[in-house]
């Protein structure tokens, strides 16, 4: 383990007076289920960790007319366990059911998921369909992005070193619509995907037209990535076997994968694929269009 | 089941259960000595190369650092040569080079020194600070490679060992085997059909969940104590007094609780370190391994690749068999060659066979037993080629085994006569059991069977059985409690004095205070340290009636004992109780009673067993999913049936995780998955109940029956999945781990094949 | 590196100790409280013998800060018994076999305890999910899920 201080400011303001500290280079720690391994490993090296779960804002999870409020410091458990979350956004709570045991989702949350920015990171293709703003915080004031600009790399988000992650805001999910993650792993539990799909669809009931489609795909580019090819071939169409199919194709596109000791390229597409039909039927069943 | 024994045969709760379920059983990471330092091992990140020089004195200069050692501390050998361990014996020679680099590393994750220092944090931080020179040398990444001509020596002075002449030029082969019975050039004419295949399978880690610990403590007069968790404190201690030239009664091995070993904790390697550590500071030194030590550095089981070549007639008489086998020992040789060769087609009964073999050494760690060392990979071949071969037969794959397995009187490959075994009654069990006979549903499922065996090890073992003052008695023994040693000595004491089993203790105790016994592996514990048990109870009973003779005034040939009485069979009147008799070793002249139990070169009692699996494969994503699982096994007597269950059960899901999802990820020689996420275990979500279904043959020749069980329900899973995965997709898997993305590839392989044939 | 403060309770018992900033609680209840029974197998989250109840949830020790762990209330499987009385999963995991080497069974208690704190009667799915974050490499998982079971079914 390296050696490094520990804080556990109690607000906002003190958080900031940390983050200030010029001589410091400063990490947030929330579940601590990326961190504490990354440190031990010497993959990080903070001189402060500094412990967020104490920030009462932190911790906020809410629903309301804009939407799910998710604090940064708020644990899967505590997420999918939130019963607006199962009832709205289906894809988020299953995402986030699926991060590591339940000991681990008893401390991780999805703040840490997106900050430690792995591209196989569950829960941010979820985010991503569901068009989910992050906020961040530091000494300089807070700002709002669009999760899809706050990937950059692997491990490495749009936050500056002064700056935190406050927490997540996703918007009510449009009428008539579904959304569904699913991933790929050889084990049934306890995995990092080789490739992860979430979709959803907002359906027109009486038409049965597909007004909008998202999907994003984990685990196969350096960030989370969205599959407009594949979104084009369902908006303005009813949704068909055919086209799911031309869907998960289409998919592919967006997929720029590599080959590592989860697995190649070649099969990495080829999930993309399967998992992008996949949720899009599932997400058809969950509306009852099928 | 109903057992005609008293205490035998019955499943009784597990005597070290309440200590490990209230947390109080002491691991050997749960050592704590006053005054003690901690000790890490700095690691190559070269899976090859030359050590040109090794400069810790700015580690030393770090303060809380009290002492480095490089292999420059090591004595030099007497005997290099001389050998060790239990299964898979080394050189002391290849041990040392092992131990600590020698001027050239051998694989990734090979120890270059070690330092102790009186914080983990101060002695990660030191390892830092040594500064190795290293000349970076090919990497010869596995045994095909190495066996090439124009391929580079890992020991310039290795020479092939074989049956003929010393070879004139050094090689990276270990070991050439060669053996043939019968005629098999012939055997092979005689057939009608003859299926030859080839095979792969990879490096899998042993995977117990307790890391490497231990302690030691150097005093001031050079007596050196060692707590650790390791399956032979005899074999600790003999390699560590060897190595280190400590004479054997000065180093005393106490064994502490052992997390699992499977075969993979009898290299003492950290243990011999920290020894090295204690004795240069002085004072007590600890020392446990990371994870990723432990895969990087610890043996793993040997990877193999394998030719099996069998004929058989029409009517499905097997007329010859060719296997070519090939093990990477990894950095030294020494791999399992012998026991796989031992035990490879020992199912079956053939009458001309031809074997050739090879022990090839790479830039990998050194392999160590893993549960039936050796056997899982060569019956994984030889049942998938029987598979294929019944299938071309057109018979049905269990009638083929049944006309085809191995009885009494039979040889196995090694040409050993078989006394009574019981594969003959597992097929049986098979061909009547429900999951046999129950239709499969659902579309993508297939069911598999495979049978195997294990030779069993017997070694050598001792125990003794004291008789204390109340009549009750104390089994002691050095014997290291894998999994249930104490449970079921207990058993066999009560069962053989014929004592209530709240009257029996048993104790593993260190290497001063009891008798010497090999190590707990190949499983022997139940079978040949029991006969030594059943021994010692024996004597403990002659000493007994000897002693209850005099006071009922008969010869002691006249002696009977039963039930906690002894008496004349002469006349029924005279008796006395066991306790009675027991209450007097205290006060009488002849003084207490010890039985003394030995047991060495036993004649082995083979265990066999037979495996069947439902499989689902998702065949757009290639994943096999366990749906079902039979293990049907003959344990001769099962003398724990519980525990028999839990060999079984434990012993399928590694077989399982070897078959689908276990492997050593290596990219030029560095491992890159060394870690539990990425080296993947089944987790519980990945089996289902595992059915058992215990045989009882008796073995001829140890007391009760008793056969071991512990190893041979490793060696059918791969086999079984595989046939499995045949049934249901029509593919035939020969390379292991069968992961999802292989089984993917190999559908698309054969829907391309299927599609060029349509268009002909 | 100045040692910190730590006050929290451990098995109902209040303890005041000094703690590194970076050690973990698996640490600090190994080392510092000698409480060997919560286990080290992996130090990165995949093995789980290292479990233990943090404010009434499940946490693997080896991935949280001693720090962390400030105020709050730890359960071991040292405290996993009351009043010198076997929890029930102890009693059915001796009963049914659920445990060979041991090494993994503290880890799988208290999975096991929090499961059926909040589910008493889970099903085998269930019981499956609730212990994946639980490595056993002896038993295959088989007799650790019926013993489960049979707690569920009050038949220990
Ligand atoms: C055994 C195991 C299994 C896992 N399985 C999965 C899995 O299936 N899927 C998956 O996606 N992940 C998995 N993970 C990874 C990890 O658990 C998740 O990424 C988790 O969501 C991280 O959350 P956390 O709260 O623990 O983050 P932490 O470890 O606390 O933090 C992660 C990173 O984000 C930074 N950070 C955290 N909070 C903030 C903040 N508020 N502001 C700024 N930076 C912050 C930290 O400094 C750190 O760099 C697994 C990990 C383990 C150990
Ligand atoms: S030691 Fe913590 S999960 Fe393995
Ligand atoms: S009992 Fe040994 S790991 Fe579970």
């Amino acid at each position: 383990m390296r050696l490094f201080e520990f804080a556990a400011p109690k607000s906002l303001e003190e958080a900031y007076k940390i983050l200030s500290r010029a001589d410091a280079d400063v990490r947030a720690l929330a579940g601590g289920t990326d961190l504490i391994d990354q440190v031990h490993q010497g993959r990080r090296k903070p001189s402060i960790v500094m412990d967020i779960k104490g920030i009462p804002e932190m911790k906020r999870l809410a629903f309301d007319r804009e939407g799910l409020h998710i604090g940064a410091g708020a644990s899967c458990t505590d997420i999918y366990n939130f019963p607006p979350v199962k009832k709205n956004y289906i894809s988020i709570a299953e995402s986030a059911a699926l991060v590591g045991s339940v000991q681990i989702q008893n401390r991780a949350g999805i703040g840490g998921n997106i900050c430690n920015a792995a591209p196989s990171a569950d829960t941010a293709p979820s985010l991503i369909v569901h068009n989910a703003r992050v906020v961040i915080a530091g000494p300089k004031g807070q700002r709002v992005l669009p999760i899809e600009q706050f990937f950059l790399g692997p491990g490495q988000n749009a936050m500056a070193k002064d700056e935190i992650l406050l927490g997540i805001v996703v918007p009510p999910p449009p009428a008539s619509s579904a959304s569904h993650y699913l991933r790929f792993i050889p084990r049934e539990e306890m995995d990092i995907a080789v490739a992860g799909v979430a979709s959803m669809v907002v359906i027109d009931p009486k038409s049965k037209v597909c007004k909008t489609a998202r999907i994003a795909l984990a685990s196969v580019a350096p960030t989370p990535v969205r599959a407009k090819d594949a979104e084009a071939v369902l908006e303005g169409h009813v949704i068909n076997e055919a086209l799911i199919r031309e869907a998960g194709e289409k998919a592919i596109n967006a997929a720029k994968p590599i080959t590592d000791v989860r697995g190649s390229i070649e099969y990495r597409k080829e999930l993309v694929k399967v998992l992008t039909r996949r949720t899009l039927t599932k997400c058809l069943e969950t509306l009852g269009n099928r | 089941m109903t057992s005609k024994y008293k205490y035998l045969g019955k499943t009784t709760e597990a005597v070290d259960a309440l200590e490990k379920v209230i947390g109080k059983a002491a691991f050997g990471a749960d050592i704590h000595l006053p005054g003690m330092l901690y000790g890490k091992v700095l690691r190559s990140p070269h899976p090859h190369a030359k050590i040109k020089s090794i400069d810790y004195s700015k580690a030393l200069t770090l303060e809380g650092v009290k002492a480095v050692i490089t292999s420059k501390d090591l004595p030099s050998l007497e005997d290099a040569r001389a050998s060790f361990g239990g299964e898979l014996t080394m050189d002391l020679g290849q041990i040392r080079k092992l131990l600590l680099a020698d001027g050239k590393t051998l694989f990734d994750g090979h120890a270059i020194a070690a330092v102790a220092a009186t914080s983990l944090e101060i002695a990660e931080q030191a390892l830092e600070l040594i500064n190795v020179d290293y000349e970076i040398l090919p990497v010869i990444e596995n045994a095909l490679q190495a066996m090439r001509p124009d391929t580079p020596l890992i020991h310039p002075d290795l020479y092939t060992r074989t049956l003929g002449e010393k070879p004139k030029a050094p090689s990276n082969i270990g070991t050439m085997l060669e053996h043939q019975r019968g005629d098999p050039e012939k055997g092979f004419a005689e057939a009608d059909v003859v299926v030859e295949e080839s095979f792969e399978t990879a490096m899998v880690h042993q995977g117990y969940i307790e890391p490497q610990a231990c302690a030691a403590w150097a005093d001031g007069d050079g007596k050196v104590t060692v707590w650790t968790s390791t399956q032979g404190i005899f074999n600790t201690r003999d390699q560590i007094a060897a190595l280190l030239k400590i004479t054997r009664g000065r180093l005393n091995v106490v064994p502490m609780e052992i997390g699992g070993g499977f075969g993979g904790k009898n290299d003492n390697l950290l243990q011999t370190l920290t020894v090295m550590l204690a004795q240069k500071t002085g004072r007590p030194v600890k020392m446990i391994m990371s994870r990723d030590e432990v895969f990087r550095a610890t043996g793993p089981s040997s990877p193999a690749y394998f030719t099996v070549k069998v004929g058989a007639k029409k009517d499905g008489e097997i007329t010859a068999a060719y296997i070519k086998m090939i093990y990477d020992s990894g950095a030294v040789p020494g791999g399992p060659l012998h026991l796989g060769w031992v035990a490879s087609c020992g199912a079956y009964s053939i009458p001309n066979l031809k074997i050739d073999g090879y022990d090839v050494v790479s830039n990998k760690p050194r392999v160590q037993p893993y549960r039936a060392p050796g056997v899982t990979p060569v019956v994984f071949a030889i049942e998938t080629t029987m598979d294929i071969l019944a299938e071309k037969l057109g018979m049905d794959t269990l009638k083929f085994r049944l006309r085809n397995c191995a009885k009494e009187g039979d040889y196995m490959p090694d040409d050993q006569k078989y006394a009574r075994i019981g594969l003959k009654e597992v097929l049986e069990r098979v061909a009547s059991h429900p999951h046999w006979n129950t239709p499969l549903e659902g579309p993508n499922r297939g069911r598999g069977l495979a049978m195997g065996m294990w030779t069993g090890a017997t070694l050598s073992s001792s125990a003794l059985v004291m008789v204390n003052g109340d009549g009750s008695a104390t089994g002691v023994s050095g014997q290291v409690d894998l999994t249930g040693t104490r449970t079921t000595t207990r058993q066999i004491i009560a069962e053989a004095l014929q004592l209530p089993l709240e009257k029996v203790q048993v104790r593993v105790a260190d290497t001063e205070s009891t008798p010497y016994t090999m190590t707990s592996v190949g499983s022997r514990t139940t079978y040949a340290f029991g006969t030594a048990v059943y021994r010692a109870c024996q004597d403990a009973l002659a000493q007994m009636k000897a002693r209850a003779a005099p006071q009922l005034l008969v010869d002691v040939g006249d002696i009977e004992y039963a039930e906690g009485k002894f008496w004349s069979k002469k006349d029924l009147e005279k008796a006395v109780s066991w306790n009675e008799v027991a209450r007097n070793t205290q006060t009488r002249g002849e003084g207490m009673v010890t039985g003394r139990g030995s047991a060495t070169r036993l004649p082995i009692a083979p265990e066999f067993n037979a495996h069947i699996v439902d499989v689902e494969v998702d065949p757009e994503t290639g994943k096999a999913s366990i749906k079902r699982w039979t293990a049907v096994q003959d344990a001769g007597l099962a003398v724990n049936p519980m525990q028999v269950e839990g060999q079984m059960q434990g012993g399928v899901t590694q077989g399982i995780g070897w078959g689908i999802s276990e492997y050593y990820y290596y990219d030029k020689g560095k491992l890159r998955n060394p870690t539990f996420l990425d080296y993947r275990m089944p987790t519980s979500l990945d089996v289902p109940m595992i059915d058992t279904s215990i045989v009882e043959v008796p073995a001829p020749d140890g007391p009760y029956g008793i056969r071991g069980v512990g190893e041979a329900c490793i060696v059918c899973p791969p086999a079984a999945i595989a046939s499995a995965i045949y049934r249901a997709t029509g593919v035939r898997m020969n390379k292991l781990p069968m992961t999802p993305e292989a089984v993917f590839w190999a559908i698309k392989a054969k829907e391309k094949q299927l599609v060029a044939a349509d268009g002909h | 590196m100045a040692k910190i403060p730590l006050v929290f309770k451990v098995n109902g018992e209040q303890q005041e100790i000094l703690v590194q900033p970076y050690q973990t609680l698996l640490s600090a209840l190994r080392d510092e409280l000698r409480l060997t029974g919560t286990k080290e197998g992996c130090s990165n989250g995949n093995c789980g013998a290292c479990t233990v109840i943090v404010n009434g949830r499940t946490a693997d020790s080896c991935l949280v800060l001693a720090a962390e762990a400030n105020g709050a209330e730890v359960t071991t499987v040292e405290g996993l018994s009351q009043n010198g009385q076997l929890h029930p999963v102890q009693k059915a995991f001796m009963k049914y076999g659920a445990l060979q080497c041991g090494f993994c069974t503290p880890g799988f208690l208290l999975s096991a305890k929090y499961l059926l704190d909040s589910n008493p009667n889970p099903t085998e799915h269930e019981i499956r999910l609730a212990i994946a974050g639980n490595l056993c490499r002896c038993t295959g998982y088989d007799k650790i899920v019926r013993a489960i079971q049979a707690v569920a079914q009050a038949e220990v």
